[in-house]
């Protein structure tokens, strides 16, 4: 088996002090922004990667921080839903249907431990699936020349919107805003500046980090600063939590929900434009459809806790295939960590298999990890994460705040990027406002200059005949989907909604 | 009418982008597709998808009351007040006092929000000034 001698190798990687310790440390800090209401894995990840990217840690390193940090956000989220019924991030919506009765009922303790070891399940079993797919699905993308990439991040931006958009057009909108934010600065094949306005500062073009922190992290700041006074009180938290731990009766009687949840997860996590809200609302509704035969679903059924934690968890493991294997990510906080590879100037993508192995092995590898870690986290010690609970945004958005503003001028010292950023961020709570999606503009942003790189490739091969675009199967297909992708949302996308949007939040969420 | 609005912002900002790709310098060697195609093709893409705003609005979104808009609009001069004023105050001052107006926007008392302030300043200032060797803004005292 290739994959696992390539996976040992990525042990050895992975099991050095530092990583180890890295990984320590994002685990605890992931399921932080998990549990804590308003901050999730995507504007976690966003505040971390200047900061990671200042401290000048390696590509190894960092991805093993951010991407415990992706994983502890999963676990986290279950916790202030079970305690408090309020998700503490997008994907954990689902756990509060049935974690919060079962908290009510007194079995608190039992929903923690139960959701943890669901949650470890999931992005177990998950990262398992990361190992054989990804290959695989390198394999075909290393057919892939120009037009077939071009067609590939047409796909990409199609299909972001979700299943769940609630309108296509504002998802092309966004998507159109950050790609054409990607076009400002020096073109790199002609050399003659774009959208610069003779501005100095715009010739570099815009920093995408300076934009994914405004976007995901200031705006957030906005959003609490106008909803001041509603949000919930937390104080019910610390009343609870006896004992945490599960019957065996439990997890025999759950075992089979934890393993259909995990399968369906991890499959919405490959597809794109999906990622761990779809995975958990999907494993619960199929999981209710399934087994729900004497309604005790919405009253505290533990199946319908485990049925959520476990599709989130695999979706967030689903959801790095496509990051890793074609440079494409399906969802917002894959979004940000391809950021993250960009900005230490590594391209994912069927190379980096090849070029860089350790990276992505050391790193699946810290996943496995990170994953124990997080179970042990996340059952003896959750009371001391419940105590984080406890802190009113009153102090913790502020030093947020501060703390995206550190890793923003830690990057170049410039008052401009600042500025730009307090831009973004307001931007981003104006289109928060109006419902439409920031992570294709964070997309667009990332991959808009390497989607007009392929095509202009393509065309110099070609000499400039457009039909090159689409004259293999490969390319055709890619572009089929991508029609069926923005189109199929608009059809079905009204029983996804109706169902999503009991639950959501006031301002529009992207999936996670 | 807010997706009306956003439309018609839309439409204008696509009108301007175009203009502006077309605006763009040629060089005398350039591949077959040149600097301008591609940017032409999103701002019509921009311009489309404004132009279904106006055609087929969403329902109204929940707007902030006007004192709470001022809030953020007010905030955010701060923000861009404290970028200005880093590299000149230093990153300690500066950053206590604009941690001690977010935290007494979002509801702190005056003194806790003083007290917080000053925490979250120190605290970063400590964490990742001093522990992890980040470079911070530097006043004229150091600091």
């Amino acid at each position: 088996m290739d994959a696992l001698s390539s996976l040992a190798d990525g042990f050895a990687v992975a099991l050095t002090f530092q990583n180890l310790l890295l990984a320590l440390l994002g685990c605890f800090l992931g399921t932080i922004f998990g549990a804590l209401p308003g901050l999730g894995p995507s504007n976690g990840v966003a505040i971390l990667i200047p900061l990671a990217f200042t401290l000048g840690l390696p590509a190894t390193p960092a991805l093993i921080l951010l991407t415990s940090v992706y994983y502890g956000a999963m676990y986290g989220g279950r916790i202030s839903s079970i305690l408090l019924n309020i998700p503490g991030d997008e994907p954990a919506l689902m756990t509060t249907l049935d974690g919060y009765p079962m908290a009510q009922q007194g079995k608190a303790g039992e929903a923690l431990a139960l959701s943890g070891i669901a949650s470890f399940v999931g992005s177990f079993f998950a990262t398992w699936g990361l190992v054989f797919l990804a290959p695989q699905l390198v394999k075909v993308a290393l057919l892939f020349g120009p037009a077939e990439y071009f067609a590939l991040f047409t796909l990409a931006f199609a299909t972001l919107g979700g299943i769940a958009s609630r309108n296509q057009a504002k998802a092309a909108f966004s998507a159109a805003l950050g790609v054409g934010i990607a076009m400002i600065g020096v073109d790199a094949q002609t050399g003659v500046p774009r959208f610069a306005f003779g501005e100095v500062h715009l010739y570099d073009g815009i920093d995408f980090l300076v934009a994914i922190v405004g976007l995901f992290a200031v705006s957030e700041v906005f959003i609490f600063l106008e909803h001041r006074g509603e949000e919930a009180h937390a104080e019910g938290a610390s009343k609870l939590v006896n004992r945490v731990t599960a019957p065996l009766s439990m997890l025999r009687k759950t075992a089979g929900t934890m393993g259909r949840s995990t399968v369906l997860g991890f499959l919405a996590g490959v597809l794109p434009g999906a990622g761990a809200s779809l995975g958990s609302f999907i494993a619960y509704s199929v999981e209710k459809r399934v087994s729900d035969r004497k309604g005790t679903f919405g009253k505290g059924d533990p199946r319908g806790v485990a049925a959520p934690e476990a599709g989130n968890n695999a979706a967030a493991g689903g959801a790095l295939v496509p990051m890793l294997a074609l440079g494409v990510p399906g969802s917002g906080t894959t979004a940000v960590l391809l950021a993250m590879l960009l900005a230490l100037n590594i391209t994912p993508g069927p190379l980096l298999f090849q070029s860089n192995p350790d990276v992505v092995w050391g790193l699946i590898a810290a996943l496995f990890i990170g994953n124990i870690i997080l179970l042990i986290m996340n059952i003896p010690l959750v009371s001391l994460f419940v105590r984080v609970l406890l802190v009113p945004p009153k102090y913790l958005m502020p030093a947020v705040a501060m703390i995206a503003f550190v890793g923003v001028y830690g990057i170049s010292g410039s008052t401009f990027d600042l500025v730009v950023m307090v831009l973004f961020g307001l931007s981003g709570w104006l289109l928060r406002k109006l419902d439409v999606p920031l992570v294709p503009v964070i997309l667009g942003v990332l991959l808009g200059g390497q989607m007009e790189v392929n095509l202009r490739r393509e065309l110099t091969i070609s000499n400039g005949d457009w039909s090159a675009l689409v004259d293999s199967w490969l390319s055709i297909t890619l572009w089929g989907l991508a029609i069926v992708g923005f189109i199929l949302p608009i059809i079905v996308g009204s029983f996804f909604r109706t169902n999503v949007g009991k639950g959501r939040s006031r301002e529009s969420d992207d999936p996670d | 009418m807010s997706d009306r609005i956003l439309g018609v912002i839309g439409v204008a900002l696509a009108a301007f982008y175009i203009w502006q790709a077309t605006l763009i310098q040629e060089s005398f060697m350039s591949d077959p597709v040149g600097p301008k195609t591609f940017p032409i093709i999103i701002g019509v893409i921009l311009g489309l998808s404004s132009i279904y705003f106006i055609i087929k609005p969403d329902p109204e979104p929940q707007w902030a009351s006007f004192g709470r808009t001022m809030e953020v609009l007010f905030a955010a001069a701060v923000l861009f007040g404290y970028a200005y004023a880093l590299p000149i105050g230093g990153f300690v001052l500066t950053t206590a006092i604009t941690a001690m107006f977010l935290s007494w926007r979002l509801g702190a008392g005056p003194v806790q929000a003083a007290i917080a302030g000053a925490t979250i300043s120190v605290g970063i200032y400590v964490l990742f000034g001093l522990v992890l060797g980040l470079s911070l803004a530097r006043g004229p005292w150091g600091f």
